[in-house]
Order: structure tokens, then C-alpha cells, then sequence
């Protein structure tokens, strides 16, 4: 069968090694472009969010290629995302396609839903359970690399001489990451990733801001929609932090790693989930503040309710913690001069600030 | 005598001032963009070169607002920076002690707090620009009163209709609805004018604190209607700066005087700027998915600068 899914930061190509170990053809959606933007915005409902009208092109884009199925994840709590898999395959039925949708839920909530999918896909090609283990454990290695490695870049470009070496680097390092087939294999592109981005000339005694990122899972890990903020921010000397990172993520939804925390530091804020990612954009909020981070930027789907539950509630963090918070709302612009302004001028805010801190006169 | 350069490119209008090393303002100019930046940069400097002419040197030059990039092409710019700051930093100098910075423009509107001089937050419109200068220069283009006379039309309402100013589609038909039930233009221009503070103050100014002294700047703090239902909604007197329609400039002018201190000479061009031909193109890559659309400016018939691509290929090579 030839299966597809939703195209993430560099994520695919760990989907792509896990497809493509369960004996099926993987379609790896092309990256999303203002093509898919378009693609996406004329067949969704007008008042969807982005990542509903990005993931959707992604959809057509992969059928496009032959793609007969599509394997996506799920949601819970009051989020629309939970049913946006229900709303695709509608949608892909009008259009006249016959691409089966395959929403993965939290095994947690239904433990017979979630093996009986893995049989639907596992099954046709027969593959055993025993060999899903194997395969699994694999491209979870890898999807451990990809974050390893993404992380990394971060933490180097303020740093960089020159301007967009680290970007190059990292695109070369996901090459070499793609070509990995076995465990060893995975783990010695871990050794050499690291040490080609190591490599790059950095001046270490740059005064670099930290800024945490916080948000809607979609648009905090898929650069497309949040106009690169993190390489954008990291050009302009800023180390960034993301909150979400898939391998954390899973780890965590099946029950590895504390949510709780989180939860625990925004509960004096709101001890209700309310949906989507709302409750941790506050607490990792908090948790950034703790840590000595300078600022906090929110990344919010426009018209996504639980980041808009979450943005007064910052403010009241901001006051509590006195940590800035900047909260972009994303749409289907294209444009990014806007996006660049507040940039620079949320920078300037946090330059001021410390330089106040540490007594430097302006 | 020595002069410092700002020039701010706007959606709506070009501003150019020149000010003394003690921050006098020597020459401002407030000119219309029309959609052409460029030629309104080289408008500007001529204009600014016929009235200076050789009697101020000038040491520096910054840019500002949203084509603040293309002008540093232009002109040779010693600092670059976005307008926030910008007007932050003219309003603590022409207003000691200046806490909040109300700032309405032809697209932008935007709030800064600052305390003891520093920026400790700024709100910009998001994804809507009703209650900008650009709708207030449609509606008094559409009731055909001219813009300088609409702020005193609000003075003279006895009892200002209420306006739905969340969206200025909305705002525009229930104008149009309240005229035809036959409410008189000036209530309806006072009631257009506390629309538009509402809007902004809940959507921009969402829950933060404001406090005295509060200015306010930008091409439509010239509506003494807008001014009026400010004070009236926050009950604190509102301060309109001597140049607050050049205000972005006059920041930027000074941060070029700083940039220029520390490295002891300027990148300007000169006025002979104004003369260059210079040509804007563009086009779009097909070397990756990205397809980013990039910008090349031409002077006469080279490539001077390029940019908008995202890995930086076209960028770099000049």
C-alpha cells in the first residue's frame, strides 16, 4: 500500500523508515509550500486553523503522488483538532477520493482502537507483531537523532560567524540522517551530526538572549507556518528553546515523561485542561522563567481557542515572573515583514531589559 | 553644522527629518508613499537637499518603518531598526518620563509601555487593521469631507452614534445603515472615532496598564476627534508631540547618531542619492519547494541587493 502523512519539521523522515519497514511504500508529502497553502485553503472550511488547511493540502499533494492511505494522529480535550481527521476524510470523499484516514488516538484512551489500527496497517502486508517492535524501535531511534540533532542547531546558531552555516550544516546532517538503515548505523550519524555542526565557527563570547517557544503543536514544529521563527530568531543571536519535541511528546503521551510538572507549575493559573497545548504554553511559560530564559514567544494558530485561553493567563505569568511574552498569531499570510518587526522589536525589549539587570547604562 | 538623517517609509506616508546633535528637529517632511518607495525616498532627500543644502553635513543616517530595508539600499543607512523601537526612543526624548506611547498609522496601529525609559511591552494590530489611518482616509473620502477637517466634524456632535468598530467592514455598513435612518455626519464621525478607540484599546491595548503621561503619535494623532475620544475613554489627558507625525523618523535619526559615535563614520550616500536610477524587480525561485519570491534592486543596470529568499543563495551573491 502506499502511505502518506503529515508533513512535520524534519519528522518525515522517520515516518518514512517506520512505513517503509512495515513492507508499504511511503509517499513522503512534499514540503508544505504556498502550492499546499493553496490546495488546503480552497477545499477547508474558511474558519479552520492553518494546521487543519496545511495538513489537508499536504493530503491532496500525497494522493497526487498515489497515496492510498493516510496515518495522522489524534487529539483529545475540547480542541478541534480531535475531529479534524473525521472532517478530512469528508472532505477527501467529496473531492472523490477514496484515501482511507487512519487517526491514531492515545492508546491510553482506547487501548483495542489503537492495536486494532496497527493491524490495519501491519495486516495486509504481514508483517508480525514481533517485526512492528523491531521496525518501531528503529525509527524511533531515528526520530531520537532528529531532535538530538535539531536541538543542536539551535543551541549553535547565535553563535555562527557566518551567517546561515548552521542551516546549511543542518540540512546536510538530515541527508546523512535519512541514508541511516540500521541501529548502529542510526547511532554513529548521531556521533557525525553532531560533530559537523559542532564544527561550525562560532564566537562563544556573543552575549546570546534565550527566548522559550510556546504553542500549538503544528505550528511550533513545522517551520512553514511559523515563517522559520527559530532560524529567523537564531540569525538575529537568539538561542531558542522549543517546548514541543516529538520524541518528548510520545514519550510523554504514553506515559514516559512528566506532564505533570507542567501541569503542576500552571495550575495555580488554570487547573483545567482546556484543549490542545493551552495548558502547557502557560506552564513551560513558567518553567522558562525559572530557568533564567529572557523571553517567551507564543505561537498560535489564528482562531485556536486554547491558545486564546492561554494568552490572558500569560500576561498575568508575565506580571508574576516578569518575563516577557510575545504572542504571534499565524495565518495563511505569506508575508513576513510584519512577523520580522515584532521580531526585532521583541529583541530590542529583552536587550534593554538586561542590559538594564546588569546595570549597562543605554 | 552637523545633521542626522531619519527617514521612515511607511505604508501610507515617507517621513524625512534632520536633527541637531542636541536632538533639535532641523527639516521634517511628511510626504505620501503611493504605493512607490522608492521614488518617494528620492523625493524626500531632494527635498530635504533643497532645503539644507551644503549648510548641515550630514554625520548619519537611520532607517525605519516597513520598508526600512530597501531605504538603507537607498540612501546608505548607519542603523536599520524596526519602528517600535523607534518611536519609543523619540517619545522618551521629546516627552521625559513618557509611560505609555499610543501610535496610530496607515496600516499599523501599535502600544508601547515603557517605565523609567525602558520598553516593557508593545502590542501591534494582528490580523486586522480597522481603525488605521488608511480606513479613516476611505470613510472621509467616501462622506467626501476632507481628512484634515474630519477630527474637528467629531468636536461639533452633540450625541455620537454607537458604531460597530470590531471590523471595518462592519464598521463601514453600519455607518452606511445609521446615515440612512438619518443620524447627522457629525454624529456619526464622533461615533466612527470612539469605534475606532475601542477597537484599539481592546485589541490592541488588551488588558495592559496605561499610564501617564500617555502620548500619541503617528499620522492620525492629527485627528483631534480620535484625540478627544482617547481622553474620554481613559480619562487621562493625552499628549500630541510637536512632530508626531514624524516621530519614527526622529527616533531613528538619533539611534543613527549613537551607531555613528561608535564607529566614527557614516554610510550615507549623500543627496546625489536621490539622482541614481534605481530599479526594483523580482522574481521567483524554482531551486526548492520554498519558492520564495525574490527581490533585486538594480542601479542602472546592476544588481545592488537581493533578498526574501530563505536559505540565502540569492542574498549573497551581489
Amino acid at each position: 500500500m502506499k502511505i502518506t502523512f503529515p508533513y512535520m519539521g524534519t519528522y518525515h523522515i522517520a515516518f518514512k523508515m517506520l512505513i517503509e519497514g512495515l513492507g508499504h511504500e511511503a509517499i513522503v508529502p512534499p514540503k508544505p509550500s504556498k502550492k499546499t497553502l493553496t490546495y488546503g485553503t480552497q477545499n477547508s472550511p474558511e474558519f479552520a486553523c492553518l494546521p487543519f488547511k496545511i495538513l489537508l493540502g499536504s493530503y491532496l499533494e500525497a494522493i497526487e503522488l498515489g497515496a492510498e492511505m493516510v496515518i495522522t494522529s489524534g487529539g483529545a480535550g475540547p480542541c478541534r483538532a480531535g475531529y479534524y481527521g473525521v472532517l478530512h476524510q469528508k472532505i477527501l470523499q467529496d473531492l472523490g477520493y477514496d484515501t482511507k484516514i487512519v487517526v491514531m488516538e492515545s492508546p491510553f484512551r482506547n487501548i483495542f482502537d489503537f492495536l486494532g489500527k496497527i493491524r490495519s496497517v501491519i495486516g495486509p502486508s504481514g508483517v508480525s507483531w514481533w517485526t512492528f517492535g523491531k521496525v518501531f524501535r528503529k525509527a524511533w531511534e531515528k526520530l531520537k537523532v532528529l531532535d538530538d540533532i535539531e536541538f543542536l542547531s539551535h543551541q549553535i546558531r547565535p553563535f555562527e560567524l557566518k551567517r546561515g552555516d548552521t542551516t546549511n550544516v543542518f540540512s546536510k546532517c538530515l541527508e546523512i540522517i535519512d541514508q541511516a538503515g540500521t541501529i548502529p548505523e542510526i547511532n554513529e550519524v548521531r556521533v557525525i551530526a553532531k560533530k559537523m555542526l559542532n564544527d561550525i565557527p562560532v564566537d562563544r563570547s556573543r552575549q546570546v538572549l534565550k527566548v522559550g517557544i510556546v504553542g500549538e503543536i503544528y505550528v511550533v514544529l513545522e517551520p512553514f507556518a511559523n515563517h522559520d521563527i527559530e532560524i529567523t530568531l537564531g540569525e538575529m543571536g537568539v538561542l531558542t528553546h522549543r517546548s514541543i519535541y516529538l520524541s518528548d511528546w510520545t514519550r510523554e503521551s504514553t506515559g514516559y515523561e512528566s506532564t505533570q510538572k507542567v501541569i503542576e507549575v500552571a495550575s495555580p493559573y488554570i487547573d483545567e485542561l482546556f484543549g490542545g497545548h493551552g495548558i502547557y504554553s502557560v506552564g513551560h511559560s513558567i518553567l522558562y522563567s525559572k530557568k533564567g530564559f529572557d523571553g517567551v514567544v507564543q505561537l498560535a494558530p489564528f482562531t485556536c481557542i486554547p491558545e486564546i485561553v492561554a494568552k490572558p493567563i500569560l500576561n498575568k505569568v508575565t506580571q508574576d515572573y516578569n518575563i516577557p511574552v510575545l504572542t504571534v498569531f499565524l495565518d495563511e499570510q505569506t508575508g513576513k515583514a510584519g512577523l520580522q518587526t515584532r521580531l526585532e522589536a521583541f529583541v530590542d525589549l529583552l536587550a534593554q531589559k538586561r542590559d538594564k539587570l546588569e546595570g549597562i547604562a543605554i | 553644522m552637523k545633521g542626522f538623517l531619519g527617514v521612515d517609509v511607511g505604508s501610507v506616508s515617507t517621513n524625512l527629518v534632520v536633527i541637531a546633535e542636541n536632538n533639535e528637529v532641523l527639516v521634517n517632511f511628511y510626504i505620501r508613499t503611493r504605493g512607490q518607495p522608492i521614488k518617494a525616498v528620492q523625493d524626500g532627500l531632494k527635498q530635504v537637499a533643497a532645503e539644507v543644502g551644503n549648510s548641515i553635513a550630514i554625520q548619519g543616517v537611520g532607517t525605519t518603518g516597513s520598508a526600512r530595508h530597501l531605504t538603507n539600499i537607498l540612501v546608505g543607512a548607519d542603523t536599520v531598526k524596526n519602528e517600535i523601537t523607534a518611536h519609543a526612543v523619540a517619545a522618551s526624548a521629546m516627552v521625559p518620563g513618557v509611560q505609555t506611547v499610543l501610535e496610530i498609522g496607515g496600516q499599523d496601529s501599535k502600544i508601547i509601555l515603557l517605565r523609567q525609559g525602558v520598553v516593557t511591552d508593545f502590542a501591534m494590530n494582528t490580523v486586522c487593521a480597522a481603525g488605521t489611518g488608511s480606513f479613516l482616509d476611505q470613510q472621509a473620502s467616501r462622506l467626501s469631507i476632507p481628512i484634515e477637517d474630519f477630527g474637528g466634524l467629531a468636536l461639533r456632535a452633540k450625541s455620537p452614534v454607537r458604531i460597530a468598530g470590531r471590523c471595518s467592514v462592519f464598521a463601514e455598513s453600519d455607518m452606511i445603515h445609521k446615515q440612512q435612518l438619518g443620524h447627522n455626519l457629525e454624529d456619526i464621525v464622533a461615533g466612527l472615532c470612539e469605534a475606532l478607540v475601542r477597537n484599539y484599546l481592546n485589541n490592541v491595548g488588551k488588558g495592559k496598564e496605561i499610564l501617564a503621561p500617555v502620548t500619541f503619535q503617528g499620522g492620525v494623532a492629527a485627528n483631534v476627534g480620535i484625540k478627544a475620544a482617547f481622553e474620554k475613554a481613559l480619562g487621562i489627558e493625552v499628549i500630541i508631540p510637536k512632530y508626531y507625525n514624524v516621530m519614527g523618523a526622529i527616533g531613528v535619526a538619533m539611534l543613527a547618531k549613537e551607531a555613528v559615535k561608535k564607529k566614527k563614520k557614516t554610510n550615507f550616500k549623500g543627496f546625489d542619492a536621490s539622482k541614481f536610477k534605481y530599479k526594483a524587480g523580482s522574481f521567483e525561485c524554482k531551486g526548492c519547494s520554498n519558492l520564495c519570491e525574490v527581490i533585486e534592486i538594480f542601479h542602472d543596470q546592476q544588481v545592488i541587493a537581493r533578498w526574501g529568499d530563505r536559505c540565502g543563495k540569492w542574498e549573497n551573491i551581489s
